[in-house]
């Protein structure tokens, strides 16, 4: 699904260049789960910003669903964007004066989908991550969880094939971030691939593949198991998170 | 460019507006002021010039007056400085040799204001501009008959004592109520009959001058005031078809060589093109309006200025906003026409309400102005024509005003979105 092959990206500096992304070579198949780590400034956020087209990249390749993404026009990257990416963010980025449904249902308005039809499918989204009855609310009016939960039925309105989530619990307490994983883990569930930029070992370690990055270079790569040296967390556990917020827990999620 | 038709696209400008009202407010103030001025402008502009043009409404615009002064140079042995006299046989021959020349009415007049009393009726007296003129005069100068008639042929053929006075000489010299048509006034021991009296439809000092005249025919004033064959000054109209500058300098220079003047001095006879003058005005009022449109132009964009300015404001406070919009999937056309699109409805609906406003001002200042006018000011008006070309107008200054903001939202990279704060 996403191929990088000795990708270099630096940002222009006054007088140098800041060398960011060196010389990455990543593979990624259709259905992945994936967590990225690294310290700050390490250089998740710019990978997945050409991961995303929001960005471009100095050289080396970059293959996403079978096609080249070179140098392109902002139009045909909005485009692509809007047919095969979602975005979930860390801060949400809900649009503040818009409703829940309005918000989900925004992708669908740039895709030019009539009113009615985004609206009644941004509907059937809410729906799935279990805030059917919020569909009126403005997003002030939600908690982080809920907001976040918006966000990723926003991402996935369009029927992304990929979605890129850069530190989607990095603003949610532990509890609730492990509602929003769940969430996560079932839409990857569905098909779509997933890449998760964390810092929180918790979040990594329900993925089924954890990249470091480290200064620019990939440092490790390989089932959280063996990147973090121990066992994926009990079922036990983790069916404790669920059923302790049972009202949260999107029953449709889970079965989908 | 179909979310034109897009419910949302419209719902998300109303937000932006509405968003911060008091900006919006004073942003949108400064296009409506600009509108609401250049409007009243061009209202008052059309006022002064109807009032201004009322003068000539009924009078004929080809024509003009003549009158004789002094010489200038020598001529055929003659002196400078020597005085000319016009007579019956000048309206004559100007009638025979200038075929331009329509109408030919030569006109005498006792001057009433400023010199001592020269019309009585009973013990009533007054001072009075007496006319001897051709019924012909009233297609150069407009007037309203009241009651009875104004001058005829007839009259004038058979010297008839008769005349036609204007409402002030009607006021001094008959009692409130007393009919004065049919009745007699004595004009310099002369009686004369009453047979009409005129109104006026000018404005001003012009009315008052015409209320105090009086009109008797030209050939009944020679005999009756001893002024033999003696030829005051001329009205002239020239053919339709025939400018009237043309018949002027005909009549001109037939009169110089049948009075022995210099060809080329051009002082010794007096003219007043009515028509020249009708032009000289319609300039000056052209120059107005233009004068007027630099002037509303102007402030409207200063207006639209402020605009592109708050939009550019407006764009920066919502650098990210625009950021996640791109991350989802908005194209750069997308982004340009809701900025565009928030510029235009602002400008042209403060616009809209200031021309609304503008000409409801116009119009209500027409309604309560007294129907002959007030002063120079008569029937104030915008026209439809020129209230359409200022709304185009606005609506390209939007498009303008929204294009440098627009600019400034393309620049802003979707990374944006997902830079944390
Ligand atoms: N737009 C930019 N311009 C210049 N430098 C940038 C820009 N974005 C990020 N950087 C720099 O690139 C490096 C990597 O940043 P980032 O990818 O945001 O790291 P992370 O997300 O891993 O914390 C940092 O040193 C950061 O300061
Ligand atoms: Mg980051």
């Amino acid at each position: 699904m996403i191929r990088l092959t000795r990708l270099n990206k630096s940002y222009p500096m006054a007088s140098s260049k800041l060398h960011v992304l060196k010389g990455i070579d990543l593979s990624i198949a259709p259905g992945e789960l994936v967590a990225i780590m690294g310290a700050s400034g390490s250089g998740k956020s710019t990978l997945l910003n050409v991961l995303g087209l929001l960005d471009g990249y100095d050289d080396g390749d970059y293959h996403l669903d079978g096609q080249r993404i070179g140098q392109m026009s902002e139009t045909k990257a909005a485009g692509l964007r809007a047919s095969l990416l979602g975005f979930v963010f860390q801060s949400f980025n809900l649009i503040p004066f818009k409703t829940a449904v309005e918000n989900v249902a925004l992708p669908l308005y740039y895709q030019e989908v009539p009113r009615r039809k985004r609206n009644k499918l941004a509907e059937e989204y809410l729906d799935r991550v279990g805030l059917a009855d919020r569909a009126g609310h403005l997003p002030r009016e939600l908690s982080g969880g809920q907001q976040q939960r918006v966000a990723i039925a926003r991402a996935l309105i369009s029927n992304p094939k990929v979605i890129l989530a850069d530190e989607p619990t990095g603003a949610l307490d532990s509890q609730t971030s492990l509602e929003v994983m769940e969430v996560l883990r079932e839409i990857n569930a569905t098909g779509v691939t997933l890449l998760i930029v964390t810092h929180e070992r918790e979040v990594a370690a329900r993925t089924r593949r954890v990249i470091r990055l480290r200064d620019g270079r990939i440092e490790g790569d390989g089932p959280p198991e063996t990147v973090f040296g121990t066992a994926s967390p009990a079922p036990a556990a983790f069916a404790h998170v669920v059923a302790s917020t049972s009202d949260s827990a999107p029953a449709a999620v889970l079965a989908t | 460019m179909t979310h034109l038709l897009d419910l949302d696209h419209w719902q998300e400008i109303r937000v932006a507006l509405l968003r911060n009202r008091t900006r919006t407010l004073l942003t949108a103030f400064g296009v409506f002021w600009g509108i609401f001025l250049l409007m009243v402008m061009l209202g008052s502009g059309s006022g002064l010039r109807n009032g201004v043009l009322q003068g000539f409404s009924d009078g004929a615009t080809n024509s003009f007056f003549l009158w004789t002064q002094r010489t200038q140079k020598p001529y055929a042995g003659m002196p400078a400085g020597r005085g000319i006299r016009m007579t019956n046989a000048d309206v004559a021959a100007i009638r025979e040799k200038v075929p331009e020349a329509e109408v030919v009415a030569p006109r005498n007049q006792l001057r009433g204001f400023g010199g001592g009393n020269n019309v009585s009726r009973g013990r009533k007296t007054g001072a009075f501009s007496v006319m001897g003129d051709y019924p012909e005069i009233r297609r150069v100068q407009s007037l309203r008959i009241e009651t009875g008639r104004f001058l005829n042929p007839i009259d004038v053929e058979e010297s008839r004592k008769v005349a036609v006075i204007g409402t002030r000489v009607r006021e001094l010299l008959f009692a409130r109520g007393e009919e004065p048509i049919g009745d007699s006034i004595v004009i310099r021991g002369v009686y004369f009959q009453v047979v009409g009296v005129f109104v006026s439809p000018q404005t001003g000092d012009a009315a008052e001058r015409d209320a105090q005249t009086i009109f008797v025919p030209f050939t009944t004033f020679q005999r009756a005031f001893n002024y033999g064959d003696r030829v005051g000054w001329m009205a002239i109209i020239s053919r339709p078809d025939v400018p009237a500058s043309v018949a002027e300098e005909k009549v001109l220079s037939l009169l110089r060589s049948r009075h022995k003047v210099a060809p080329d001095d051009l002082r010794a006879f007096g003219h007043f093109n009515l028509e020249e003058e009708y032009t000289k005005i319609q300039g000056l009022f052209s120059g107005i309006r233009l004068l007027v449109w630099i002037v509303g132009v102007g402030t409207l964009a200063a207006g639209v200025i402020g605009v592109s300015n708050i939009m550019l404001i407006i764009v920066r406070e919502r650098t990210k906003e625009i950021g996640i919009r791109r991350a989802l999937g908005a194209k750069p056309s997308a982004v340009v026409s809701q900025i565009v699109s928030e510029s235009v409805i602002l400008t042209s609906l403060a616009g809209y309400l200031g021309l609304v406003a503008g000409i409801a001002l116009v119009v209500g200042i027409g309604r309560l102005l007294p129907p002959g006018g007030a002063g120079m000011f008569l029937d104030p008006d915008v026209g439809v024509g020129e209230a359409l070309q200022a709304l185009a107008i606005l609506v390209v200054a939007g498009v303008l005003a929204g294009l440098a903001p627009a600019q400034r939202a393309l620049a802003v990279s979707p990374t944006v979105a997902l830079r944390s704060e």
